[in-house]
């Protein structure tokens, strides 16, 4: 008798609402939490310096890496995944060892761990380091402080050799402008013998010199600085001879202490945030890929963000409220519902295509057909990131506006305001936090935004940044890099995907921590725009 | 039962309504109402729910403007002016009639921000301007005391009683010919009524008021001139005291009697 009452009580005051979205909203926590702690957890350890182990193996080999994992063997046993690097000397970086050949294993404190600007990682032993001309040195053979020293003239030397190649850089823009303007000038049919055509092809000769010159100083530079080189050998006993030049980093991390471990890993977060990529991206820095996706969002922002809202204002305040306009917002809603791929082609062929090809002709006819404005680019992904994300902050200012009290509007009317002022005095600051709600989503949605980027813009590596020191300082016709496209590319379209792993992981929590920096800060405005428009005091 | 009209004529009415019908798309809500509401009187629209008070009211200021498919035929002259000419400025007209709704209507601003609203919006920028229509419409609508070291505060830590006599400050902030007020104490206590209505009283010796209100104690304790209104059509119109003392007509002494709305 207890029992069904007590049940019917449950059912009756509602209980089972409660469970079911509570349960709900535990489930939804649980996905959400596990994801950020997956990817935080491989993400932030992986510039931490790892113990490299050197086992030796049953049959007296030896091998030096760093463990990945241990893993159980079907029919018993285990077996360990060694990151053993040197992939100019084994051809792999992994290698799999077998539990039961494991002899013995140690940690040797002089187990040195190198990172190269090729061939990724390098482990084994220091045996000497040149002089300074590639001479056998100066007998001492060179421990550790002398490969540091030559280590630090090494990089002394690349800031050299990056001055003078960031010289040619620029000498080459030169160059191409030059050129550009010469293509115009025929193009209109200037004659040969005109002085701007003669004052361009000096000009241009003068540059040509000036390239010769730079080049050869800067091959020169790049022959010498390789000169120096140290000595290593594997665990095996083989000897490789690498120029210091070439080694990025230098560390023997059984050596060392807990803090030199914290600075180094700083030193590599510092890389990462403002360094430039290596090794077709899965090493080095992501900066590019950072300024890429800011600035895309950025500019996305900027298209999607008033037209939106200013969709939805007449949606909302000026059309009569018709067949029309409910199926616009019929449409509009669908829109937001269309993937994203399809947004893409449309870009391609609307914005790239259309209005970039059609751009071309009119303003660059003497470059075709090389592409200028009709090729992907920053500003091309943009707009149809916007495009995409529009129907977002339409909705969300169209509710935003629609819940403010019909009292508001008929009290300002009332006063003698237009309804322009009512909209700009009281509508849109009251609407506000609605408002910035739509654009977080968008802005959200369009930071990890990948596939109709993929055809409107976005490269593996571009050359230059789509805003730089050179006028007219944004570029929006430049190509970019974008994080999220660097997970897809690093992690599956690498020859070698085991090393990118890492890389992945780290990406993809930049790109997680990126959103959430930029959602964070756009809450906090609208907390801020809230407290001064929704309590009252503006 | 006398033989008075049931629809009196006023003298040199600053309002003139001419047979004026309106139309909610095809229906009509008014048929033909025909009175003049004299100036800096007080005139109170009474009858039963749905009769068209708010309806009639709100065509003195054209906010019916905001409604979609609605029509209006007939004449309502202000000072003379046409106000359903097409060529009217609506802006001008909504300045000098201004309008208390039944639920107060605070913008989300500072008290200050709120009672200076309309001159703002007119282009007034001076702040000892602002600073003294702020206070002389606040001392108008009975509010300064109790608002004045709370200037800056928001217009929503006010009490309903509070908010709503700041939207009559906001509204004779313009300083407006007339001021529409519609059911302005149906959400608020007794006290609160009582100051509205003695508000009222002051009110009347400088602008010329129109209510609407559902209280017949409160429209014979208000106003000088009544009208009854019942399905649209204006049924009586007169001297307050005389007509809910002496009705000219059934309906109105049916319903000033509550047998009936
Ligand atoms: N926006 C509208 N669209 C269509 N009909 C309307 C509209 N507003 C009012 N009406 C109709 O017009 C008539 C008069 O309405 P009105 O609001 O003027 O009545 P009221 O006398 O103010 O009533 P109450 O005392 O309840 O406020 C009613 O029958 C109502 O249904
Ligand atoms: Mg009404």
């Amino acid at each position: 008798m207890k029992t069904p009452s007590s049940i019917r009580q449950f059912w009756r005051r509602g209980e089972p609402g409660v469970w079911a979205s509570g349960a709900a909203l535990a489930a939804m926590l649980l996905g959400i939490a596990g994801m950020l702690a997956v990817v935080a957890a491989n993400g932030v350890v992986v510039f931490w310096p790892h113990r490299l182990c050197e086992f030796t193996l049953h049959d007296g080999s030896r091998v030096l890496g760093e463990v990945q994992q241990w893993q159980d063997v079907r029919g018993g046993g285990r077996r360990v995944q060694l990151k053993v690097g040197n992939r100019d000397l084994y051809g792999l970086d992994f290698r799999w060892i077998e539990g039961a050949d494991v002899a013995g294993t140690r940690f040797p404190c002089d187990a040195v761990a190198l990172e190269r600007q090729e061939y990724g990682n390098f482990y084994g032993y220091l045996a000497g380091v040149s002089a300074a001309d590639g001479g056998p040195g100066d007998g001492t053979g060179g421990g550790w402080a002398a490969l540091e020293a030559a280590w630090r003239q090494a990089r002394q030397q690349r800031e050299a050799l990056e001055r003078l190649q960031r010289g040619i850089n620029r000498n080459n823009l030169r160059m191409e402008r030059t050129r550009l303007r010469l293509l115009r000038l025929r193009h209109r049919g200037v004659a040969e013998d005109d002085p701007r055509v003669a004052g361009l092809l000096d000009r241009q000769a003068a540059l040509q010199r000036e390239f010769s010159q730079l080049v050869a100083q800067s091959n020169a530079a790049a022959v010498e600085c390789r000169r120096r080189t140290a000595r290593f050998v594997d665990s095996h006993g083989s000897e490789e001879v690498l120029p210091v030049f070439g080694i990025v980093r230098a560390y023997r991390p059984n050596a060392m202490g807990r803090l030199a471990k914290a600075r180094f890993y700083l030193g590599k977060v510092g890389e990462l945030l403002f360094g430039q990529p290596r090794e077709a991206n899965t090493e080095g820095g992501l900066f590019p890929a950072i300024v890429g996706t800011v600035m895309m969002v950025f500019l996305m922002s900027v298209f999607s963000f008033p037209l939106g809202v200013l969709t939805a204002v007449y949606l909302r305040e000026y059309a009569r409220d018709g067949l029309v306009v409910r199926l616009v917002r019929i449409a509009v809603n669908n829109l937001a519902g269309v993937p994203s791929i399809v947004y893409g082609i449309f870009g391609l062929g609307f914005f790239v295509y259309g209005i970039g090809g059609r751009l071309d002709r009119w303003l660059f006819p003497e470059r075709l057909p090389t592409p200028t404005l009709g090729t992907g680019g920053i500003l091309w992904a943009s707009l149809t990131l916007a495009l995409l994300t529009v129907p977002v902050v339409i909705v969300a200012s169209e509710e935003a506006l629609g819940a403010i009290p019909r009292g508001i509007r008929e009290g300002s009317l009332a006063l003698g305001s237009t309804r322009l002022q009512t909209l700009t005095r009281l509508l849109l600051p009251m609407a506000s936090p609605g408002i910035m709600t739509g654009f977080i989503l968008a802005m959200a949605r369009a930071a990890g935004e990948v596939a109709p980027l993929m055809i409107t813009g976005v490269v593996k590596l571009a050359p230059s940044l789509p805003v730089d020191g050179t006028p007219p300082f944004v570029h929006v016709e430049r190509k970019f890099m974008h994080l999220g496209f660097h997970i897809y590319d690093i992690g599956f379209q690498s020859p070698n995907v085991e090393a990118a792993k890492p890389m992945v992981f780290t990406t993809a929590l930049l790109l997680v921590s990126l959103v959430l920096a930029m959602s964070g800060s756009a809450i906090w405005l609208r907390q801020r725009m809230k407290r001064r428009y929704a309590m009252g005091s503006f | 039962m006398t033989d008075v009209p049931a629809i009196a004529q006023v003298a040199a009415p600053l309002v003139d309504i001419r047979d004026l019908r309106l139309y909610y798309g095809t229906v009509e809500a008014l048929h033909g109402i025909t009175m003049g509401i004299a100036a800096r009187q007080v005139t109170a629209l009474i009858g039963p729910s749905g009769c068209g008070k708010s309806t009639l009211l709100r065509c003195l200021n054209r906010m019916n403007d905001l409604i979609d498919g609605v029509r209006v035929t007939g004449s309502l002259r202000l000072d003379g002016q046409e106000v359903n000419s097409p060529t009217l400025d609506v802006i001008e007209l909504r300045r000098k009639v201004g309008m208390v709704f039944q639920k107060s209507n605070p913008f989300p601003k500072s008290v200050f921000e709120n009672v200076v609203y309309g001159l703002r919006i007119a282009g007034v920028t001076r702040r000892d301007v602002l600073e003294d229509a702020a206070e002389r419409s606040l001392v108008g609508a009975g509010l300064w005391d109790e608002v004045k070291d709370r200037l800056q505060a928001s217009a929503f830590s006010l009490s309903g009683g509070q908010m709503q006599r700041l939207c009559i400050a906001r509204a004779i902030a313009v300083n407006p010919e007339v001021i529409l007020m519609d059911e302005p104490c149906s959400a608020l206590d007794p006290r609160s009524t009582a100051r509205i209505e003695d508000l009222i009283g002051e009110l009347r010796a400088t602008f010329t008021i129109v209510i609407v209100t559902h209280n017949m104690q409160q429209a014979a304790r208000v106003s000088d001139m009544t009208a009854f209104l019942f399905e649209g059509h204006l049924i009586e119109y007169g001297d307050t005291k005389r007509l809910f003392t002496n009705p000219a007509c059934r309906q109105t002494e049916d319903y000033i009697t509550g047998r009936f709305g």
